[in-house]
């Protein structure tokens, strides 16, 4: 299997606390690679490290490499670029405060896509992959902030493909919606796999074990274990992990 | 929140204050007349019913002011305009009031208000606009901290001092730059407005600014925008109300004020032209009511009320403003 | 670098960026040159003289005394009505109001008195005061004028602390069986005293600031005052700012009248100063 993203030696540190020790990881190409561990383990850092989102926080310093496609992202990549490439879906929906329409063409425009006919195919493109467009075709310049949770969230998705990314980072993102648009979400991620590669973090066992891949366990800054996902579910070859994972921490 | 948790607040009070439960405690003196607790029970009693009103009438105050500028203001408006004519009062051109035939048309002052308000408005929103966001969002904390004195001090400052300087340095500066007779004119008063709403303009939209989510921002980056990009393309859209009300209280401000615009604009009763010496309403009130008797005394109250009504519906709207943002 | 964002993008974020800088530059060089002309301007024209004496044609001196103190007692007078008025308005809105549409009238009512441009104010004073309650020009009728200016921002800064004061202050209050008044007044007013602080010296700001409210009713006299005279009707007299207003408009004065912004800019940075400090502590509080 291809790797599309790998990260090597990797070590990150908020001013004075080591917040990723020595990780290496690689993401498999359409694959859905999900990263779980209890909270302040390190996996929402290192998922931050795939996208640089890190570079925003004060007193953030990282060593080693991360490649996309081959290509350092830390040295040799516009991390604008990057981002393009690699997106992400929050852990809260975060619309914009406009339209429908205008959240899914933010990030074409931004691009520099202007043509209208392009835009509204790029649009209903988008909406269709994230199984929302028969919800929302109707209402497109109504205001993104009237929708529900699940729908917000959805948009958020078809916001984040909107750009074609190579890889999707979803931040727990579906923690926060009812069962039904979880499922939902689970669904359509299966579907995006067929053409994206999914990164993402989740605190719900179940989800790992029903849509993932791969499943990596973090554990205090530190990769404890990566496998096949029913590998790592059926027979861990770390205590911490099987700990972990039957509930008994976290 | 703050209101309901007061109601119950002022509602355990009052059930405290109930006769019942002081008089069992009192009752073993009851023999021998009221108690000094009782007499103590009564008087505190007295005084919170005191005090009550004395707040109710503190409240109400607020009211009673804005009802008394608005009758004073109404009744004394209201005569000159019923003897010139609405219609001549509002849009005739012409205000000669002390000659022989005295005219009393104030749409010069009308417009001239409105001209020198969108002038100064188009001047300070882009700038005040920019300098907000780069206080918000790109300054460093010291920077920033700096500004936001230097936009104090200019809030600040006098009106009075803003005309001086514009009487010295900007009234001089037009006339030789442009080659005119005199200087005073509607540019100069519009500079000298722009650098006044400046500081309104700036505070409110900072505040809008700041307020906006982090997680519009963030939404922005991940998709490969800039910092820059995501600041106007997310931020601005997203505080706009707030932008819009800093907008609106520029013009407030600047349809309002009086003594910087008189000493620099020149104070002749023309229609208004950039180069030309003109009259606000605000100095048009103001140059005329020391000497003022009679009809045109009444007129200049009819002026004010016209000014009133203008400042009213900017409150109704930036009242609706708010509102909408907090819906 | 393999790839970067396009031309024309990087382009737009130059422009932007310029932009944003050259308007922050505009604003500190704005106020930069405010100030230095201001004091080369007007300090080298106050003197101890200047600042000691009253105006007299006939010996061919200005001296501002009268003028300063005139400040003073409007000041001083306003601060004494409206301070009681404010903070009972924010006290009534904040502790007492239980109808939420009286209290959004009021508010209103006071959003609608911030903005009322002062020239209004100052027809508005002359109307009520100077005529209907016939006080004359004077210091007082300024005062009475300046009274109902200030209040919104007595009330606002008043009503901003009183809502910082938790309620378990109030419950506690009330729990050992003490009445409203007691509790407002042992327990909320003392915890809110900053917020009352800054409301005065902001109202002091705009009084030092005001003019136009005062041209017609607190008059444009130059003689000294007593206090008993500053608060008996009819005493005109004018403040630092109207001072400023007659030196340079109708005597063309310009050294006296730039002396006097110094002086006024000076006080506003003092003002400014202390309110900022005052905020300071308020927060050093809210954090202890």
């Amino acid at each position: 299997m291809a790797n599309i993203m790998e990260a090597h030696n990797l070590n990150l540190w908020y001013g004075e606390h080591q917040a990723l020790k020595n990780i290496n990881l690689d993401i498999q190409e359409h694959k859905i690679t999900a990263l779980i561990g209890p909270s302040g383990c390190g996996k929402s850092t290192f998922m931050k490290t795939l996208n640089r989102m890190n570079d925003l926080v004060d007193g953030c310093r990282i060593e080693g490499d991360v490649f996309l496609n081959g290509t350092d992202i830390y040295k040799d990549m516009d991390v604008n670029i990057l981002r393009k490439r690699v997106g992400m879906v929050f852990q809260k929906a975060n619309p914009f405060p406009m339209s429908i329409y205008d959240n899914i063409a933010y990030g074409p425009r931004l691009h520099g896509i202007h043509n209208k006919a392009a835009l509204d195919e790029i649009v209903e493109r988008s909406l269709k992959q994230a199984a929302i467009w028969d919800e929302t075709k109707d209402r497109l310049k109504k205001n993104a902030l009237g929708m529900s949770g699940g729908q917000q969230q959805r948009l958020c998705i078809a916001r984040a493909i909107a750009v074609e990314p190579e890889v999707l980072l979803m931040d727990e993102s579906t923690s926060a919606l009812d069962p039904i648009s979880t499922g939902k979400i689970e669904e359509l991620c299966l579907e995006l796999k067929k053409k994206y590669t999914i990164v993402m973090i989740t605190h719900n066992m179940q989800q790992a074990n029903r849509i993932s891949d791969i499943t990596a366990f973090f554990l205090l800054g530190e990769l404890i274990e990566v496998g096949e996902t029913q590998n790592i579910f059926l027979n861990p070859k770390n205590k911490k992990t099987e700990e972990y994972i039957t509930g008994r921490f976290g | 929140m703050q209101i309901s948790s007061a109601t119950d607040i002022k509602e355990s009070s009052e059930s405290g204050r109930k006769p019942g439960s002081g008089s069992e405690k009192t009752g073993y003196y009851r023999a021998a007349g009221p108690s000094m607790m009782e007499k103590k029970q009564r008087k505190k009693n007295a005084a919170e019913k005191v005090m009550n009103g004395i707040f109710f009438v503190c409240g109400m105050i607020a009211i009673a002011f804005v009802l008394f500028i608005t009758a004073f203001l109404v009744s004394s408006g209201v005569p000159a305009i019923g003897k010139i004519g609405i219609t001549k009062f509002l849009f005739g051109s012409v205000w000669a009031s002390t000659a022989a035939e005295p005219k009393f048309g104030i749409l010069p002052f009308i417009l001239t208000s409105v001209y020198g308000t969108l002038g100064a408005i188009i001047i300070a929103v882009p700038i005040g606009l920019l300098c907000a966001i780069f206080l918000a969002k790109v300054a460093s904390s010291r920077i920033a901290s700096l500004i936001r004195s230097a936009v104090e001090l200019l809030a600040g400052i006098p009106s009075v001092v803003y005309g001086l300087v514009g009487m010295i340095v900007i009234v001089p500066m037009i006339r030789e730059m442009f080659d005119l007779s005199d200087g005073a004119n509607l540019l100069s008063a519009i500079l000298v407005l722009s650098v006044m709403v400046l500081p309104n303009v700036i505070s409110v939209s900072e505040t809008a600014l700041l307020a906006v989510p982090k997680e519009y921002e963030e939404a922005s980056l991940a998709l490969g925008a800039t910092w820059t990009e995501t600041v106007f393309k997310v931020s601005v859209p997203a505080a706009s109300s707030g932008i819009a009300s800093a907008v609106v209280l520029g013009v407030g401000r600047a349809i309002g004020e009086a003594m910087a615009v008189m000493m620099v604009s020149g104070n002749v009763a023309n229609m208004p032209g950039l180069f030309k010496s003109v009259r606000f309403l605000t100095t048009a009130i103001a140059s005329e009511m020391s000497y003022s008797s009679g009809l045109q005394r009444q007129a200049l109250f009819s002026i004010a009320l016209v000014l009133f009504v203008f400042i009213m519906i900017i409150t109704l709207l930036l009242n609706f403003v708010f509102k909408k943002k907090k819906d | 670098m393999n790839e970067k964002i396009s031309l024309s993008r990087r382009i737009k974020i130059k422009v932007l960026n310029f932009l944003m800088y050259l308007s922050f530059i505009l604003i500190l060089a704005l106020v930069g040159g405010l100030i230095g002309y201001i004091c080369f301007r007007g300090l080298p024209n106050i003197s101890w003289k200047f600042l000691s004496s009253k105006p007299s044609l006939l010996k061919d001196v200005i001296g501002i005394l009268p003028n300063i103190l005139n400040t003073l007692y409007i000041v001083l007078i306003t601060l004494v009505i409206v301070l009681p008025l404010g903070v009972g308005t924010a006290v009534y809105l904040n502790e007492y109001a239980r109808n939420r549409k009286l209290v959004s009238l009021i508010e209103f009512a006071t959003e609608t008195l911030a903005g009322i441009p002062s020239i209004i104010y100052g027809l508005a004073g002359m109307l009520i005061f100077v005529q209907f309650f016939s006080i004359g020009t004077s210091l007082l009728a300024g005062s009475l004028t300046l009274v109902i200016m200030t209040l919104p921002t007595i009330v606002r800064t008043t009503q901003e602390s009183l809502k910082t004061v938790p309620d378990s202050y109030r419950e506690g209050s009330l729990a050992l069986g003490s009445g409203k008044w007691h509790m407002v007044r042992t327990v909320v007013l003392p915890s809110s005293i900053d917020g009352i602080v800054t409301g005065c010296i902001l109202a002091i700001g705009r009084i030092v600031g005001e003019s136009a409210a005062l041209l017609f009713t607190a008059g444009m006299a130059n003689n000294i005052l007593s206090v008993k005279d500053a608060v008996t009707p009819g005493n005109a007299g004018s403040t630092l700012t109207v001072a400023l207003y007659m030196y340079a408009k109708e005597r063309g004065e310009f050294g006296v009248a730039f002396a006097i912004a110094a002086i006024l800019l000076i006080l506003t940075l003092l003002i400014n100063l202390s309110a900022k400090l005052v905020a300071r502590k308020l927060k050093v509080n809210i954090d202890a």
